[in-house]
């Protein structure tokens, strides 16, 4: 049984992840609460907003101690989505800068619009192509398409960290991982099978 | 690249989906977790739902029936209706929308705007805008459901909320909306051009060719309907199979 702590920390749709999470065969736990997220096998950091107020609210709850135990510490696996991707990076510069949690060296700043039609927020179906062998997309189509809604990327410090690339405003970073610590851009839990089939693999790692 | 989505809208009245025409004359369409699960079956890219009732009969969102939707809705879902403060748009999201459209508050109250974009990002809010076309082939913007006539421009409207921080514009023509008459395209290419975030078209498709009109003359990233999957035998899949087979990147 695979406990899957959804770290709440008054960021936005947890719902839909605890409902994906228990499609894909895990048992999610929507949680603020340090013991929750110590007692889970897999913790997943979700996130819709604004980066300052992202790491505030971490901060507030001291849930940055406990996940930086959990997951710095004793490599239990932990998937970012969107926001919770970014905020993996050292710093971001939503409003200002912040400081991230920093486990992957790397930036979190505003898209910039490429050539043609490219509208900020890139929202929408678009492609992921993993540039390095990961078993985050074992068993998925090279260019699949996912959910996206975001505003800001993730530039990360070593290209090793990189996993995948997708096409807009000049190519940007859609997935991350170092170690057991990833993180996708994308919404998983909106990118129907695809999507599943990322998180089946996450719950598998 | 980033897909041309294809939209279906799910409006809400009171006791299950309804679909009018020119926003009256309603028809019961059935329940709204049967068009759910269909839907997500058939993947669809994104649903709007927007409950058309909610501002006039002056009550906050239906948490609990939205809780109930989004647990069944593996795609993008955007909820609106009765959307008056930040405290909405966060118990939106917390039962699972992912973004929250606001209509007649971004007019009454367009500060709403700002204060949910600094909580939760640009990316979440939706502004819907409603519009008829006067005679002399300028638009209007409508809000409580197309009942009040604002005096405003909608590209001028569009702008100012994009400024306020806007994520997304989703563009309705009153008078198409049903008619499954084709979109206003103009009314889309005139919000389009005044904005640089995406702008989703609605109201009055009723055929392939409509969606690709409104797509490449009306700049529209996306192409949101209802009555072609109620009332015709179109389906999302054969929607973009034809906008695929016409150059635009779709998702199959």
């Amino acid at each position: 049984m695979t406990r899957v702590a959804i770290v709440d920390y008054g960021m936005g749709n947890l719902d839909s992840v605890a409902r994906a999470v228990e499609e894909c065969g895990g048992v999610p736990v929507v949680t603020g609460r340090a013991a929750d997220i110590g007692s889970a096998n897999r913790i997943i950091l979700p996130g819709v907003g604004a980066f300052p107020d992202g790491m505030r609210n971490l901060k507030e709850r001291s849930l940055d101690k406990i996940l930086h135990e959990q997951v710095a510490e004793k490599g239990i696996p932990l998937l970012g989505i969107c926001l919770g991707m970014q905020l993996l990076a050292t710093r971001g510069w939503e409003g200002g800068e912040t400081e991230g949690l920093g486990w992957i060296g790397g930036e979190v700043r505003r898209l910039q619009p490429g050539e043609g039609n490219t509208r900020i927020p890139h929202v929408g179906w678009n492609e992921v192509f993993a540039i390095r062998e990961s078993p985050l997309f074992r068993g998925i189509p090279e260019g699949k398409d996912f959910y996206f809604v975001h505003s800001y990327h993730f530039l990360c410090d070593d290209d090793r960290d990189v996993l995948a690339r997708t096409p807009y405003c000049g190519g940007f970073v859609s997935a991350i991982g170092r170690g057991s610590v990833f993180g996708v851009q994308f919404h998983p839990e909106k990118s129907q099978r695809a999507g599943f089939q990322v998180l089946r693999n996450f719950l598998g790692v | 690249m980033l897909k041309i989505r294809v939209i279906a809208t799910l409006l809400y009245k009171g006791w299950g989906l309804v679909k009018g025409v020119g926003f009256d004359s309603w028809r019961r369409t059935g329940s709204a977790m049967q068009a759910v699960k269909v839907y997500n079956m058939r993947e669809m890219d994104e649903l709007v739902f927007l409950d058309i009732t909610a501002t006039n009969e002056r009550r906050r969102p239906d948490f609990a029936l939205v809780d109930e939707l989004a647990d069944e809705c593996f795609m993008p879902l955007t909820v609106g209706g009765g959307v008056t403060t930040v405290d909405d748009v966060r118990d939106l999201l917390r039962v699972g929308a992912d973004k929250v459209a606001v209509n007649t508050t971004a007019v009454t109250d367009p500060g709403l705007v700002r204060r949910i974009a600094d909580r939760f990002g640009s990316q979440c809010i939706v502004v819907s805008i409603d519009a008829r076309r006067r005679s002399d082939g300028t638009y209007e913007a409508c809000t409580n459901s197309g009942t009040v006539a604002t005096g405003r421009d909608p590209a001028e409207l569009a702008y100012e909320v994009e400024a306020l921080g806007a994520g997304e514009i989703l563009v309705t023509s009153v008078e198409r909306d049903g008619t499954m008459s084709g979109y206003d395209v103009e009314l889309t290419r005139r919000v389009s051009e005044a904005v640089s975030i995406p702008v989703i078209a609605s109201g009055g498709a009723g055929s392939y060719g409509d969606m690709v009109h409104v797509i490449s003359e009306g700049k529209a990233s996306a192409v949101a309907s209802a009555s072609i999957y109620h009332f015709t035998q179109q389906t999302p899949l054969e929607a973009k199979r034809y906008l695929r087979d016409r150059g635009f990147a779709v998702r199959l």
